[in-house]
């Protein structure tokens, strides 16, 4: 009897493994007061980078989206720049032309040649957005949560297309701690209520079924969603979700590697990784659930 | 003043008693600091068990506290490994007491000065006296290279059914002497690196170098250190469990000189990563580590083999189901062989498979994909390799009957449960996309909890019957205090 109850308990256990996930389920929208449209700027001078405070100096000022660029921002981008011609359609994907990178044939580098490159798939049913062979629109709910399942090269079009840029990683980096030696951009702890992170307990959050999802962005600015307390997460600039939420691509294009790097941790990640100075990388191409990106520009 | 006279010459001048502190010494550093990460974490524990502690949980040293948790366990691994060598092949009695002296005084100051620096703030006194405590573990390492100089007359292997050269050198103290030689040379690839990164606390976890296409001399020290000193761990273990069951014959006499040959190639191939001969050391890895794990096949062939003959005894055509019966009679003989079949599904194969397809595949996935592999499959060898010990253990505190199996197979079943679910986590990506990956995430976490939980419950269970055994007068204990383990071999 035993024997058999242990049977059907594994049995259980393995069907639950093989659950279908419900990425569509309902989602809370709360209106969190930050706006995606602004910038804040951060001054030219020493900043201390990385983990062991190196003595770090950018000579210039620059400017960086306050926030990631939400679904609804790209949304737009998408429509526009297809109908430009700026993006072109592809099997079962949005293109955009890319022009390489300069190829040294360093070990474990692929060359990213001249062409066509992913910018967004247009049906992937992790996206947040959907595309019915016309024209693109946000998923309803989601308009202000992070664009997510982009490429580097998506995120790149996106920023070029008005003028700006991906930061560099170090530009990012003076963002997230300004001239502070913090771990996080807000300080040296981290509360769950503080950012975006695995198993953080978020409104948005199932760890039983589909897991982390994102938040709109701002969300940690310190406001009380529905008896959701927050706290503010902004950096000494401030900038939100600069540690937690999704990824963000930066711009560095490194000699010998293909790989694009990426910063701030996301909704997957333990603390650990949201740490201003953690970095995650990836081929160009790739794009998923939890990377986003933000632009900068230089004034 | 007898009473605890005695009990701590049975702890600290016994063999038996050091293998049971450097055990206890790890099951409670494992119990208290596996609260602080991952699905514990995400429960609320750490927080609790960090208030309550007064832990110092700076997140800019993070990266140092788990290099000095890392090593204190692996003191104590060692120390086991040490004491079990000491006990197990002949070396004169000076050396023996001068080996087991330094390598306990040395795990002990390392695991409690080490983890009280890393954990509760920084007192540099207490950093010191980590640093000394692994110093003298390095000079147990090198008294037990000397101890086991295989050329000494008085140590010649004169039964022919043992591998020995013409002369009379004996093969197996030879591999063992290789490997003693070649870890405590590796120690030191450890300790440059070591010096400097440690220094000012610019340390790092080699996961998350590993896709830099320019690492330093001092990088490519650190991944090949960390590399090493687990495999020799794992060689030195096999030789420990072939003496445990007097490996001998054709395929002992075959398999010294792969051990041997392995081990030294092995060993040149991750030295080399920081000589010129860097891009090709992983090929000389490769070509080093296939003899060891000949090696070790072998070592499996003939206890299984040796247990089927045994278990079959009597039986004048035995059946398949008697043969497998008598392959599973006892699992402690059986186990740490199994463990070291299972470690080529979940260590060796997939390190394989992740080199042969890594640009194909793994290297298309974001760096924390290819780290969860990396830290993932590493873990479990090093949890296999305390799972062989634990099995071992079994055995020399004389397990006998009904809790023999049921110690046996609940350490190999929920150990092994875990490592396949390790595995599955590791590899996810290739069969479930991001988005749809939680269900399978949390299933694997819970067999994954299931599995360590168990072997942690089994291993408690064991520390207080041995612990309420001290206090009885003639408890198990004041018979183990004389016991050898070159007397239990089990010819």
């Amino acid at each position: 009897m035993s024997r058999m109850i242990g049977r059907l308990s594994l049995l259980v256990l393995l069907l639950a493994a093989c659950a279908p996930v419900d990425l569509n389920a309902p989602v809370p929208t709360f209106e969190t007061g930050i706006s995606p449209e602004t910038w804040a700027s951060i001054p030219a001078g020493e900043f201390l980078s990385g983990q062991f405070d190196t003595p770090a100096e950018i000579a210039y000022d620059y400017e960086m989206m306050v926030t990631d660029v939400t679904v609804e921002q790209y949304v737009a981008f998408l429509n526009s720049a297809l109908s430009a011609g700026v993006l072109q359609l592809g099997d079962g994907e949005i293109t955009v032309f890319y022009p390489g990178d300069p190829f040294h044939g360093a070990r474990h580098e692929i060359e990213i040649a001249a062409g066509h490159y992913v910018v967004v798939p247009t049906a992937d049913p992790a996206s947040r957005f959907t595309f019915d062979g016309q024209s693109f629109h946000a998923l309803p709910g989601y308009e202000a949560h992070p664009m997510t399942n982009v490429s580097w090269f998506g995120a790149l079009a996106y920023c070029d297309n008005y003028g700006w840029r991906l930061p560099t990683e170090m530009e990012w980096e003076k963002a997230a701690r300004g001239a502070t030696g913090w771990p996080f951009p807000w300080g040296e702890e981290i509360a769950r209520n503080q950012a975006n992170f695995q198993a953080s307990r978020d409104p948005f959050e199932d760890m039983r079924s589909f897991g982390s999802r994102t938040t709109p962005v701002g969300f940690y600015n310190g406001k009380t969603y529905a008896g959701y307390a927050t706290l503010d997460g902004a950096s000494p600039y401030g900038l939100y979700d600069m540690a937690g939420n999704v990824w963000q691509w930066t711009g560095d294009i490194y000699e010998d590697m293909h790989l694009r790097f990426m910063r701030g941790g996301s909704k997957d990640c333990y603390e650990m990784d949201l740490r201003v100075w953690a970095s995650n990388n990836a081929v160009p191409s790739y794009f998923g659930p939890g990377v986003g990106f933000r632009c900068a520009r230089t004034p | 003043m007898p009473y605890i006279k005695n009990r701590l010459n049975y702890l600290f001048n016994s063999t038996k008693g050091l293998i049971l502190v450097a055990i206890a010494m790890i099951a409670i550093e494992t119990a208290l600091f596996s609260m602080l990460s991952g699905p514990m974490a995400e429960m609320g524990v750490r927080d609790v068990v960090v208030q309550a502690l007064g832990i110092d949980l700076v997140p800019a040293e993070r990266e140092g506290r788990i290099i000095i948790l890392y090593h204190s366990i692996a003191m104590a691994v060692v120390a086991i490994e040490v004491t079990i060598v000491t006990s197990l092949l002949r070396m004169r009695s000076a050396y023996k007491i001068a080996i087991r002296v330094l390598v306990t005084v040395g795990y002990l100051m390392a695991m409690i000065f080490g983890m009280a620096f890393a954990y509760w703030g920084h007192s540099w006194p207490l950093h010191g006296l980590y640093i000394a405590g692994l110093t003298l573990v390095f000079f147990a390492g090198v008294l037990l290279v000397i101890a086991l100089w295989p050329w000494s007359r008085e140590f010649r292997q004169s039964n022919p059914a043992y591998a020995r050269t013409r002369g009379g050198v004996d093969l197996e103290r030879l591999a063992f002497f290789t490997t003693a030689l070649t870890t405590v040379i590796s120690s030191m690839f450890g300790a440059v690196a070591g010096s400097y990164y440690g220094n000012g606390f610019t340390t790092f976890m080699a996961e998350n170098v590993v896709r830099l296409p320019h690492k330093s001399v001092l990088q490519y020290a650190i991944i090949g250190h960390l590399h090493i000193m687990l495999a020799l761990i794992a060689i030195m273990l096999t030789l420990i469990i072939g003496r445990w069951l007097d490996f001998k014959g054709i395929l002992q006499k075959i398999a010294m000189p792969l051990m041997i040959l392995g081990t030294l190639i092995l060993n040149l191939g991750v030295w080399g990563i920081v000589t010129p001969w860097q891009p090709v050391a992983h090929m000389i890895i490769y070509v080093g580590a296939t003899p060891a794990m000949l090696a070790a096949l072998m070592l499996v062939i003939y206890t299984w083999d040796k247990l089927i003959r045994e278990g079959t005894a009597g039986i004048e055509k035995p059946t398949a189901g008697q043969k497998l019966r008598a392959l599973l009679r006892d699992p402690l003989k059986f186990g740490p062989l199994w463990q070291m079949v299972f470690m080529n599904f979940t260590v060796s194969g997939l390190g394989i498979f992740m080199a042969v397809r890594l640009d194909e595949v793994f290297r298309l996935w974001p760096a924390r994909e290819e780290r969860i592999e990396l830290t993932g499959h590493w873990h479990v060898l090093a949890a296999i390799i305390a799972t062989i010990i634990l099995l071992y253990y079994g055995d020399v505190i004389g397990l006998r009957g009904k809790l023999r199996r049921a110690y046996g197979w609940a350490i190999i079943l929920a150990s092994d449960l875990a490592f396949a679910a390790v595995t599955v986590l590791e590899m996810k990506r290739l069969f479930v996309s991001e988005a749809t990956q939680q269900p399978l995430v949390n299933t694997v976490t819970l067999l994954m909890d299931l599995g360590l939980g168990t072997l942690l419950i089994v291993l408690a269970m064991v520390m207080v019957w041995r612990l309420l055994d001290l206090f009885k007068r003639q408890g198990r204990w004041t018979v183990e205090v004389e016991q050898e383990l070159s007397a239990e071999v089990s010819a």
